[in-house]
């Protein structure tokens, strides 16, 4: 190869004029993504934010558009939001460190660890149908909160389930070792460096869970719940209804107004989801707090 | 070793494989209480995992295998016999490694950890106990004023002299220290060479270098290893002028490794 100074000296160009072209595709993708949400942000309020007003949050649904308000679904999705964290992140995080601590490393663990990545590519209406034979007929839970709840949760498991584990993967060796080597047992050594150290990790998997699970509609609506709803929930066993489902009845009826309610309740919507995720960084943030690497 | 010197450790025919490979073959070897014992030898001669038998420690890594008898005396059971709780090793062996591993909590949290895990809760005999450990380790003066900092804003040296302290805060009978200067320069090597000599009144200290000067200088006796096997034993004043083996004169004169 002729490497005079000619030749190299146009050959850095290139590369330079390469890298700098990779920037800017990069810069690309990422604007054409903010863009759209900022649009959809802005067309929401165009269209629903005359509606937003404190009625708007304390009435029920109703016939009147103008009348109509999201008090069952907000509170239901509050309600359903709070089971499903709770239950994917215990059965999650103790699935994760069954699998990543204790299971012996052999072909059935292979096997399980698969299907979990396939389960979370499993289409949300196929849970709805498990959910509506075991939960809702099986074991006669009808369409309450309990149910959404459990169905939500096993949606999103496995996202919290191989997030967790790979927290806990990527903890070095020598944490482990630093711990065993003063005595301590396994479990002194998950609930005092291995699960603190990988809290931020399990976390941002939790957000991940979350946010997908406080849109979704395809599998509450499987399981039965209800459209209409003039009461709030008193207990687990309560029927229910939640924004998305709220959203999309108002979207399916012909007139105009109650178009703009729907966009008002996608802002609420939108609201709710940046609020569980606030919570679940705040966390993350304190997590880190404690951990001085 | 001398009449005078108590019997510590009596390693017995101890066989050691890593799947199907061998990696210690037939070790005989005695240590003497409150010494300091160098085991020495180039890369891959076996002289960490033997270290690491010692505290069982081998166990965390699967498909190894260890044969023979290691007795720890005075209380004369084996380390390697089936019905051995490796708590039990472990609260007695402690181990500081090659590289630092503080963990990511203060100074304090670190050095308290093995009192913690063993119950101990009275504030005052943990802080107490804390800065004895220090002391020992030489680093107490050095941050007394900050001990509830992060670990991980000491320099290298310093976190491993912290590392010596957590091992030494629960008041081990035996110290094993692995390569423990490797990752450090000169003048933190010399400090931890410098607090052997105190650590020793009160432990056993065996500890793996590949450092011949460091054996040399901090070490009672020297065990020089190859291939697996245990070559020459002896005073290290008389294994570094006159070794009776060929091979460990090859070593020291710096002839291979």
């Amino acid at each position: 190869m002729n490497l005079s100074t000619n030749s190299l000296g146009s050959s850095v160009k290139f590369r330079h004029f390469l890298s700098f072209i990779f920037k800017i595709l990069s810069l690309l993708g990422l604007l054409l993504g903010l863009i759209v949400l900022l649009v959809l942000i802005g067309d929401l309020i165009r269209r629903g934010g005359d509606r937003l007003s404190i009625d708007f949050f304390t009435n029920f649904a109703s016939r009147k558009a103008d009348r109509a308000g999201i008090l069952a679904a907000w509170v239901g999705t509050l309600w359903v939001m709070l089971i499903t964290a709770v239950l994917t992140i215990v059965v999650g995080v103790s699935a994760a460190i069954y699998l990543e601590e204790y299971a012996p490393k052999n072909r059935a663990t292979r096997l399980i660890e698969l299907n979990i990545l396939n389960l979370a590519a499993m289409p949300s209406i196929l849970y709805g149908l498990l959910a509506l034979g075991l939960f809702v007929h099986q074991m006669k839970l009808g369409s309450s909160l309990l149910t959404a709840g459990m169905t939500l949760s096993l949606l999103v498991l496995p996202v919290v389930i191989v997030a967790s584990r790979e927290a806990l993967r990527s903890l070095p060796f020598t944490l482990k070792e630093a711990s065993y080597a003063l005595g301590a047992t396994q479990f002194q050594t998950l609930v005092y460096h291995q699960i603190p150290a990988a809290l931020s990790g399990i976390m941002t998997g939790v957000i991940l869970a979350l946010s997908r699970a406080i849109g979704e509609t395809a599998p509450l609506i499987t399981i039965g719940a209800l459209t209409y709803i003039a009461f709030l929930p008193q207990s687990l066993m309560d029927s229910f209804t939640v924004l998305p489902i709220q959203l999309f009845n108002w979207l399916s009826r012909p007139q105009e107004e109650f178009h703009a309610n729907a966009a008002a309740a996608g802002l609420v919507l939108l609201f709710l989801t940046f609020l569980l995720n606030g919570v679940a960084i705040l966390i993350r943030i304190k997590a880190r707090k404690n951990i001085k690497w | 070793m001398n009449s005078e010197e108590s019997l510590k450790i009596d390693i017995q025919n101890l066989n050691f494989f890593y799947k199907t490979k061998q990696v210690l073959k037939n070790i005989n070897l005695q240590m003497a209480e409150k010494k300091v014992t160098a085991l020495m030898g180039p890369s891959g001669c076996g002289k960490t995992t033997l270290l690491r038998c010692l505290n069982l420690m081998h166990e965390l890594i699967e498909e190894t295998r260890a044969e023979g008898t290691v007795n720890l005396y005075p209380q004369k059971v084996n380390l390697l016999s089936d019905e051995m709780d490796p708590l039990w090793v472990r609260q007695r062996i402690g181990m500081v490694f090659q590289k630092p591993n503080p963990f990511p909590k203060s100074m304090y949290e670190n050095v308290a950890y093995g009192l913690r895990l063993r119950g101990l809760k009275n504030k005052t005999e943990l802080e107490s106990r804390v800065e004895k450990a220090l002391n020992q380790a030489g680093l107490w003066k050095e941050v007394s004023d900050r001990i509830h900092q992060p670990a991980f804003s000491l320099s290298g040296g310093q976190q491993q002299r912290l590392c010596i302290a957590r091992a030494l805060a629960v008041e081990p009978e035996v110290l094993l220290l692995d390569e423990p200067t490797s990752a450090l320069d000169p003048i933190s090597t010399a400090h931890i060479e410098e607090q052997l000599s105190e650590i020793k009144k009160h432990v056993t200290v065996i500890m793996v270098t590949h450092n011949l000067h460091q054996a040399a200088r901090c070490s009672d006796e020297t065990v020089f290893m190859l291939n697996g096997e245990v070559i020459e034993k002896g005073r290290s004043q008389k294994l570094f002028t006159n070794p009776q083996d060929q091979r460990t004169e090859n070593y020291i004169t710096g002839r291979f490794g």
